[in-house]
């Protein structure tokens, strides 16, 4: 059941990472130099990375002297206080269009395929027409895979040979998605490490072919992010951004780590947000992300 | 990142004058630069933190050699203890006594397995071997197809029993590759959490109904912290021989390599450096290790500064090229001198001003792996004696290697003008000459 696997993921993340915070600071009255130790390991092993986790103790050390605590409540709410100001954004709006164009982008093997099918059946549910795009033309069986969620999900699914051109997939998919006033369009793309550079000015050129093709479209670009990556993400995430101007993360695997912690790096290094995590393998194992919530459910009031 | 730690360190000695031995406090000083680098390359914290430990005990007292700084001298042994710990460096799978061996392949979802086990077949055939794929996935959409048209596309077959029982699928595989002379099969698992117990249970099951030679586990290069509780669960249910490391060709700096091998003890044995299928690779610790630090030079200089071993090798090349006696082995020894230094690309990036020049670019390391192993398949004489290379024997060499006769004629091509322009270079030093074969 959705609920139940919702609930089971993002409780496997406060344990992992944040309760461990929270387990920390309990009855401490004082801060030392031990505890803002431990703190470091807490984060860096939730692959928070060493710049943002440096940052985040300079924060939280100067906070501390500043504003003497008398308990490790305060404590606590100090570090969650630091730790939601990098996480949370200001939600934006959605544009209204239709269709909305989404396109899905990443490097190789981090569940695009499977987070576009998750999508799919998300909007699936609201009653909305949603239409696929497989772009994917270069891996062995990238095409049949999305056509078997396709199926599954009810969604149609515009595609051509394997091997052939992914932008004339795209400028087809969005002819039919008009014609057939979809009110979604989600474009598949090949997995690409975004150090290579004609892998990265091809999918500048796919979104270069939806601007031509539609006034204000893409209007989400979702990068997928695999949250068992470490520092790399970062990486990717700043090459996808010059290329595709990402919008917003879709963060997988999140049922099989309590990590993903790079988020927090990326969210501060390049203002991009978590916007939904995925938990499972199942079309069904999808969660928008509320970063108010989560970092709520991070440090549940004593 | 990639000057940033030769400067950090530099930086923390700079106060420091002169040569003599290192001490506790400028040791101390440094490995705060050196656990940072680690982390940095997603090396697990809890092995940064026992590695730092031990190289600290170990540096202390050091004599720093001549002609390099302390800087760079911790970095040196970092460096070797880091090669150390990483391992050998072959690309050994343990073949059956009576055929047919079975490769058995497990890991995270999206890691690369479907992918390596058709490189990996292609490897063995090119060494001569019969390989069958087995499709064993029978969760993830697509995933038979997958495997099929990459066979396919190999000329290599594959067996699959659509969406039925993996156990039988892998069991019902043995006899098949008997009856078809199949001398190795590969087996091709699902991808699967090392939490998920009741799959982890089914590459259990796998594993003790059809027995396999070898079991290697394929992670993803770029995994983060988690490589070492991943690779920990996987090697506890299953044993595994060996370590595939995936997506190398991007610029993760690997620290999963270093985790999982101090967690497992086992070694790595083979690189994913492409989606394309001979873009594998032999795991180099010594690489590994300077990715992994994020630099490439201090730890070439440091080598240089004490290469005393290889300036013998050196002279007898010199004169050989003088005498424009230089043949391919020569050429090959060189390539290897190369690839002990790194990778191309780091190669490059030591050349000053290089490095920012090359931000962005990826440079094709495949060309260096292609005419190895165009050398790799001449006979003796021919290596010696490149000119009775005629069309039939440039065809087998082609095809030995992989590669295409346009790739052999081109290279022997480069090689004839390099042995000519050594010819008039006579007498000049052979210093700055660059690297041949427009490798540089
Ligand atoms: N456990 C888990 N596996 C996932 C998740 N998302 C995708 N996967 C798996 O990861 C593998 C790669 O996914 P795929 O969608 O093909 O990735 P792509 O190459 O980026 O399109 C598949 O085996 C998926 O089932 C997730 O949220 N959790
Ligand atoms: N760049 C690069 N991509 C790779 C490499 N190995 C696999 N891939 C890609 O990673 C994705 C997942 O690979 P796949 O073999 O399907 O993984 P599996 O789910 O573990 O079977 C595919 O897009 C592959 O093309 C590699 O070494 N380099
Ligand atoms: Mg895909
Ligand atoms: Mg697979």
């Amino acid at each position: 059941m959705a609920f139940g696997k919702t609930k089971f993921g993002l409780q496997k993340t406060r344990e992992g990472v944040f309760s461990k915070i929270t387990r920390l600071v309990s009855g401490r009255k004082k801060v030392d130099e031990n505890l803002l130790d431990e703190l470091e390991e807490i984060f860096i092993s939730g692959d928070v990375g060493v710049d943002t986790t440096l940052y985040l103790l300079d924060k939280i050390r100067i906070r501390i002297r500043k504003e003497k605590f008398n308990n490790s409540e305060e404590l606590n709410a100090i570090i969650k206080d630091e730790v939601s100001r990098l996480m949370i954004a200001p939600r934006e709006k959605e544009v209204e269009a239709k269709p909305y164009v989404i396109l899905v982008v990443g490097v190789n093997g981090t569940g695009k395929t499977t987070s576009i099918a998750k999508l799919a059946y998300h909007y699936k549910n609201q009653g909305k027409q949603v239409l696929l795009a497989a772009a994917d033309t270069f891996r062995a069986a990238a095409i049949e895979q999305l056509s078997i969620w396709g199926e599954r999900i009810g969604c149609p699914v515009i595609k051509h040979q394997p091997l052939s051109d992914p932008g004339a997939v795209v400028f087809d998919a969005l002819t039919a998605a008009r014609a057939r006033q979809a009110d979604y369009l989600i474009i598949d793309t090949a997995g690409r490490l975004h150090t290579k550079v004609n892998l990265m000015t091809e999918l500048n050129k796919i979104r270069k072919v939806i601007e031509s093709r539609m006034e204000g479209a893409p209007h989400e670009v979702v990068l997928v992010l695999d949250a068992g990556n470490g520092q790399n993400a970062i990486s990717q995430a700043k090459e996808f951004v010059k290329a595709a101007e990402v919008d917003s993360i879709f963060l997988t695997k999140l049922d099989g780590t309590a990590r993903g912690g790079v988020v927090l790096s990326v969210k501060r290094e390049l203002g991009i947000p978590v916007k939904y995590i995925g938990l499972g393998e199942q079309k069904e194992d999808m969660e928008l992300f509320d970063p108010k919530e989560f970092v709520e459910g991070l440090f549940p009031e004593p | 990142m990639l000057e940033d730690l030769t400067q950090r360190l530099e930086s923390t000695f700079r106060k420091l004058r002169g040569y003599g031995k290192l001490s506790e406090k400028n040791i101390e000083d440094s490995m705060r630069e050196i656990r940072r680098a680690l982390l940095e390359a997603d090396v697990n914290y809890t092995v940064v933190k026992d590695f730092v430990a031990t190289v600290q005990e170990k540096a202390l007292g050091q004599e720093v050699l001549q002609s390099v700084t302390p800087g760079q001298m911790v970095v040196k042994i970092v460096h070797d203890e880091l090669v150390r710990l990483l391992g050998s460096s072959a690309m050994q799978i343990r073949t059956a006594g009576i055929p047919p061996t079975i490769v058995m392949l497990a890991g995270l979802q999206g890691s690369g397995k479907t992918t390596f086990a058709a490189k990996l077949a292609n490897f063995l055939r090119k060494r001569g071997q019969k390989p069958m794929l087995v499709a064993a996935d029978v969760y993830r959409p697509a995933a038979i197809e997958q495997l099929k048209v990459l066979g396919r596309s190999l000329n290599i077959p594959v067996y699959d029993e659509g969406l039925s029982d993996p156990v039988k699928i892998a069991f019902n595989a043995v006899s098949v590759a008997r009856q078809q002379f199949c001398d190795t099969i590969i087996l091709d698992t699902a991808g699967r959490l090392h939490i998920d117990q009741a799959m982890m249970d089914e590459l259990v099951k796998i594993k003790n109904r059809i027995r396999p030679h070898e079991i290697l586990f394929v992670a993803d290069g770029m995994t983060g912290q988690d490589a070492v509780n991943t690779a920990k669960e996987f090697v506890q249910r299953l044993n595994f021989d060996g370590v595939v490391l995936t997506k190398m060709d991007g610029d993760a700096r690997g620290g999963a390599a270093l985790s999982i091998r101090a967690v497992t003890g086992k070694p790595i044995k083979f690189m994913g450096i492409g989606e394309k299928l001979d873009e594998v690779e032999q795991f180099y610790p010594d690489r590994m290790a300077s990715r992994i630090l994020g630099m490439g030079d201090v730890v070439t200089l440091v080598e240089k500064a004490q290469a005393t071993i290889d300036e013998e090798k050196a002279k007898k090349l010199e004169q050989k090229l003088r005498k424009a006696e230089f043949d391919l082995e020569d050429f090959r020894d060189q390539l290897q001198q190369i690839k002990k230094m790194g990778s191309l690309e780091s190669l490059l990036k030591m050349i000053p001003g290089v490095s920012r020049q090359l931000k962005g670019v990826t440079v094709d390391d495949g060309q260096l792996i292609r005419v190895e192993a165009i050398i790799n398949s001449m006979t003796t004489e021919e290596r010696h004696n490149p000119k009775i290379l005629n069309g039939s024997r440039r065809k087998r060499i082609a095809s030995g290697s992989g590669t295409r006769v346009q790739d052999v004629n081109q290279l022997m091509n480069q090689f004839q003008q390099m042995r000519k322009m050594m010819k008039q270079m006579k007498g000049k030093s052979f210093k700055g000459m660059g690297m041949p074969f427009g490798l540089a």
